[in-house]
């Protein structure tokens, strides 16, 4: 067993957990923040992206102990004052989901690829989704939600400047 | 899916995770292989050293004519760094093809190269590139370094510290990506050194290996069309559900000729 202490969206928790723990089963079971998905458990489909100290990783692929320390953002961390995130408002206004199991993950890459600036073009978006699967195939309102909330994001920062 | 019980310690230094690794006890990086080994209970560590936080192992440097990076710079700080832009732009486009970006978040170098799976990306540098591998016990050759399937030529308390990759002429990697894998199929990585031209494959064989035939063509003409009509033997290589041995030398005469036409 390990005592760990990290930053949940924006709260500061400290919990025993057992070694072997992965940070998805941690933040699921003892935080019931079940927005994180657990899809193939494999690493491969991204159901279980969340961002560790601003960084997208997949929660099955890394243990709760290896967390301690740093802040982690699930999807239920990303509205703010009962207001969707822009991104979460672009899926919605976009369409970007049909049976929505993968739209968690989803979100959280999206956010982490605007914030890198890497959402440069359809094909741009296409490629830093690869470690993403939406087994409807509705990566095309994917696509244009993700499209349109970067365009967004880049017109509030020219308006910032 | 869970692991055996392990117990997780958080190295403070490098001399901490030496004294820490023994008997069962297996480095942790990025986790990016071994977690997933040790969810399928492939691998049951009794102690996993986390390396990953430790800023001696953190860090790209130029060193006159060598560029050396630490074991635990991740693929993400490898693909965006300017000064590994400006030595090897190849090793920055290489980095960037690797898995997805939540991969490059958290794999690094060194549980790469340690790890040697026959697809993985960075054998390919470090062999055309002709680098050297400093461990915690001596410096290895890359070509001594990766020894065959999964192996390499660590010993079982050795840690990886950094690779110094002597900057080239000109260099490329060209990736045939198994689409659903993201590991390469078949990847060449070329170089023009000033010891002569090296070419480097992995994905196709059970462990990177170099063309001669190809680097003596490139010494004296380094063009794609040099090596246009070198044939690579199919019957040491590997055949899947995914290729065949033939359908993959046939790759790496492609890929290589790709890389050549656009080393920089
Ligand atoms: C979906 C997916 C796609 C991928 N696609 C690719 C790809 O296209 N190309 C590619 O090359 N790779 C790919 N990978 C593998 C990825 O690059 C891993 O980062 C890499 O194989 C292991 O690095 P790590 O830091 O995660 O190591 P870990 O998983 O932490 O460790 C791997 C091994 O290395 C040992 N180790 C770690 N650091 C050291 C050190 N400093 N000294 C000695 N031993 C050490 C560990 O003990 C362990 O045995 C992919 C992985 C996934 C999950
Ligand atoms: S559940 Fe983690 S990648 Fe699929």
């Amino acid at each position: 067993m390990s005592k760990i202490t990290l930053t949940v969206n924006g709260k500061s928790v400290s919990a025993d957990v057992e070694d072997r723990t992965l940070l998805v089963y941690f933040l699921r079971g003892q935080r019931a923040l079940t927005g994180t998905h657990i899809g193939g458990d494999t690493s491969q489909c991204g159901a279980c992206m969340v961002h560790i100290d601003g960084k997208a990783v997949k929660s099955c692929t890394m243990f709760a102990a290896q967390a301690d320390g740093s802040s982690v953002t699930t999807i239920e961390g990303l509205a703010r004052d009962g207001k969707l995130h822009p991104v979460q408002e672009a899926f919605r206004e976009h369409h970007g989901l049909q049976c929505g199991f993968c739209t968690p993950g989803m979100i959280m890459t999206a956010v982490d690829m605007i914030a890198r600036g890497a959402a440069t073009s359809r094909d741009a978006i296409r490629h830093e989704l690869e470690g993403n699967i939406c087994r409807c195939t509705g990566y095309h309102n994917i696509v244009s939600a993700i499209e349109a909330a970067a365009q967004q994001a880049g017109a509030s920062k020219a308006a910032a400047e | 899916m869970i692991p055996y019980a392990f117990n997780y310690r958080r190295a403070q230094s490098i001399a901490e995770a030496q004294s820490l690794l023994k008997g069962d006890a297996k480095l942790l990086a990025g986790g990016q292989t071994l977690v997933s080994a040790m969810k399928l209970r492939l691998a049951a560590p009794s102690d996993l050293i986390d390396i990953s936080r430790l800023k001696e192992l953190t860090f790209i440097r130029r060193e006159g004519d060598a560029l050396v990076i630490g074991a635990g710079t991740t693929h993400h700080e490898v693909a965006t760094s300017a000064t590994v832009e400006a030595a090897i732009p190849a090793l920055k486009v290489m980095a960037e093809m690797i898995g997805d970006p939540a991969v490059r978040h958290k794999g690094t170098l060194g549980g790469s190269i340690a790890n040697n799976d026959p697809a993985a990306d960075y054998p390919a540098a470090l062999v055309a590139l002709g680098a050297t591998v400093k461990t915690t016990a001596r410096e290895i050759a890359a070509e001594d370094f990766f020894t065959g399937m999964f192996s390499t030529a660590l010993d079982e308390n050795e840690i990886v510290i950094h690779v110094s990759f002597p900057v080239p002429e000109r260099a490329a990697y060209a990736k045939f990506r198994n689409p659903a894998s993201r590991f390469a199929l078949t990847g060449v990585f070329v170089s023009k050194t000033k010891s002569g031209p090296r070419v480097a494959v992995i994905g196709a064989g059970s462990n990177v290996f170099r063309v001669p035939a190809m680097e003596q063509a490139l010494a004296t003409n380094f063009t794609a069309d040099a090596i246009k009509g070198i044939t690579i033997d199919a019957g040491d290589l590997n055949s899947d559900i995914h290729a065949s041995a033939e359908y993959r030398a046939h790759l790496v005469g492609v890929m290589a000729q790709r890389a050549v036409s656009s080393a920089s």
